[in-house]
């Protein structure tokens, strides 16, 4: 029932801005993958022709390789790590009588508000004391920490969703809580507790700020390994990564999208990492 | 929320307060490490490195340089939360009214960049934005300039980058209040003899004005502490906070003063937080749009 006057100069106008502003958005790196397949060594669009030269590159340098795998290895196990411990305080937060409840709600909060540079030379000062830069375990708790709020609203969410009266039903019938919650619960919040795992592992993956302090020598993740060299020497083999990096974030969200049957799962998130 | 059964108490029971504690204590183990006792070092090395001192406070306003970095950062944020709002509100509007597959496409083209690295953003700025690049290229073609011009390492395309990267951000809230608002209201308003423009003056604007709120300062917010991008498509004089306090913990080993630089970022923060709590829902960002 459009009305006639719905479809004014004016709204039109401001429709193709907004079409406009929906491909500017993408446009820069959709640019990047047709470029990471051109010849040219300095980047050109349309590129001049075809070669996977750059992803040769980027597959057989070492460099790349060992930071390739450390910042995998970091993001599932900041994944599981995350998803465990988000999901047992989001427990005590829904069921348990917790005390000092809004304290921790506020800690839950804590690393969207904090800027992520304020926690990552934070880190680095304490890490470096401890001994902590270039471990995984530093990694992995710094990753976590960072984590947690998207992984505690995403269980959150289906936690609060959940039909209490269906664990009620199993207790009644016989089964005991920990059956009943592994039966029952468990299954309904899955979806939740996937997509909260796939965020860990994105979150984690490309995380800029906290690695760039907290990598030494040896052990640099990859966005860390990406910041040195977009410093010193952008060589296409850079785009060539990008790529590769975006396709995995993709998969991850299209899993992410499946896991939550669309639901809590679209990543309406603002991660932290985009806050560098 | 003890006092009435909830939905949310599973099987009418909920965990005694010490069981409660035992499920929190990973949290609060990893939140200790990794958050709590790394900001509450920084800030003490800010206050009591050697003795309790404001000096290092002072110095952060005293010095020129250093003030000129933060009327910059103060400044590019402004402007960067500005663009982004003038971009985002046509296109949250625009996905407020839409429906169907074209309503998905739009959401994909909003959360797609949001999730992608903002180091693949921020380099395909640098790979658009260079001399020889595609920007130069389009601008050389149209024959707006003569000859290529110096794009990167200016104040312009880092809050270009930094709006593209930060739009997702306003888009989202103002796209969730803007669906909000029945369209009766637009209805009734031009039944009484409102054109387009005074509804949306009228009706529209303000009550959209929640979205505005929370969109604005969540980007202005994150804009203050932006460290990659500034950092990379900026040079020495396009240098913000985050990039000076990195100089002065890697190249100065300067610690407390760049933990008062932390701390004055973090009142700031603290501040804006504190004054918009009610409209910022953080829920809307973390989690689900």
């Amino acid at each position: 029932m459009k009305r006639r006057s719905d479809l004014t100069a004016g709204r039109l106008a401001a429709n193709a801005f907004a079409y406009g502003v929906a491909i500017f958005l993408l446009v820069p790196t959709a640019l990047i993958v047709p470029m990471s397949f051109g010849p040219d060594r300095f980047l050109k669009f349309p590129p001049s022709g075809f070669t996977l030269e750059w992803y040769a590159a980027y597959f057989s340098d070492r460099d790349w390789l060992d930071s390739t795998f450390f910042s995998l290895r970091i993001a599932v196990l900041t994944s599981i790590v995350a998803t465990v411990v988000g999901a047992l305080v989001s427990l005590a937060l829904v069921r348990g009588r917790l005390p000092g409840k809004p304290v921790f709600e506020l800690l839950v909060v804590g690393p969207v508000i904090v800027p992520n540079i304020a926690i990552a030379i934070a880190t680095y000062l304490v890490f470096d004391g401890l001994k902590l830069t270039g471990t995984t375990l530093g990694f992995v708790a710094a990753h976590t920490a960072l984590a947690m709020p998207f992984v505690v609203f995403t269980i959150l969410a289906s936690l609060h969703r959940f039909d209490a009266d269906l664990e009620r039903a199993a207790l009644s019938c016989g089964a005991s809580p920990l059956q009943a919650f592994t039966w029952v619960t468990l299954p309904q919040i899955l979806p939740g507790i996937v997509s909260a795992a796939l965020f860990a592992f994105i979150i984690s993956f490309d995380e800029p700020v906290i690695s760039f302090f907290i990598s030494d020598l040896d052990h640099r993740s990859l966005p860390r390994k990406m910041f040195e060299d977009i410093d010193y020497n952008v060589s296409p083999t850079l785009a060539a990564v990008a790529t590769v990096l975006t396709g995995l974030t993709v998969l991850a969200l299209v899993a992410g999208h499946f896991a939550g049957r669309g639901r809590q799962a679209s990543p309406g998130a603002c991660r932290p990492t985009s806050g560098n | 929320m003890t006092a009435r059964p909830s939905r949310f108490m599973l099987g009418g029971r909920t965990y005694s307060p010490a069981a409660s504690l035992l499920l929190a204590t990973p949290f609060l183990l990893v939140l200790l490490l990794a958050f709590l006792l790394p900001l509450g070092m920084l800030l003490r090395e800010s206050l009591f490195v050697p003795s309790f001192t404001v000096e290092h406070y002072r110095r952060v306003f005293d010095e020129p340089v250093y003030l000129r970095v933060m009327y910059r950062t103060i400044r590019i944020s402004a402007l960067v939360t500005l663009i982004s709002l003038l971009l985002g509100y046509p296109l949250a509007a625009m996905m407020a009214r839409t429906r169907g597959l074209m309503l998905n496409l739009l959401l994909v083209a909003v959360l797609l960049p949001l999730w992608t690295s903002v180091l693949v953003r921020t380099y395909a700025w640098l790979v658009l934005l260079q001399r020889n690049g595609v920007v130069n290229d389009l601008l050389t073609g149209l024959g707006l300039v003569d000859a290529p011009m110096q794009l990167l390492r200016t104040e312009g395309a880092v809050v270009l980058a930094m709006s593209h990267v930060l739009l997702p951000f306003v888009v989202l809230p103002l796209y969730a209040t803007l669906r909000a608002i029945p369209d009766d209201y637009a209805r009734a308003a031009r039944m009484l003899g409102a054109n387009g423009f005074a509804v949306f003056r009228h009706v529209t604007l303000p009550l959209s004005m929640p979205g505005i709120t929370s969109g604005c300062v969540m980007v202005f917010l994150l804009a203050l502490g932006f460290f990659v991008t500034p950092a990379l498509i900026g040079g020495p004089q396009q240098m913000m906070l985050a990039t000076l306090v990195q100089q002065q913990v890697t190249e100065l080993l300067n610690w407390p003063f760049a933990g008062a630089i932390i701390g004055v970022l973090l009142l700031a923060v603290l501040g804006l937080m504190i004054v918009f709590h009610r409209v910022i829902r953080l829920d809307r960002f973390v989690g689900q749009a």
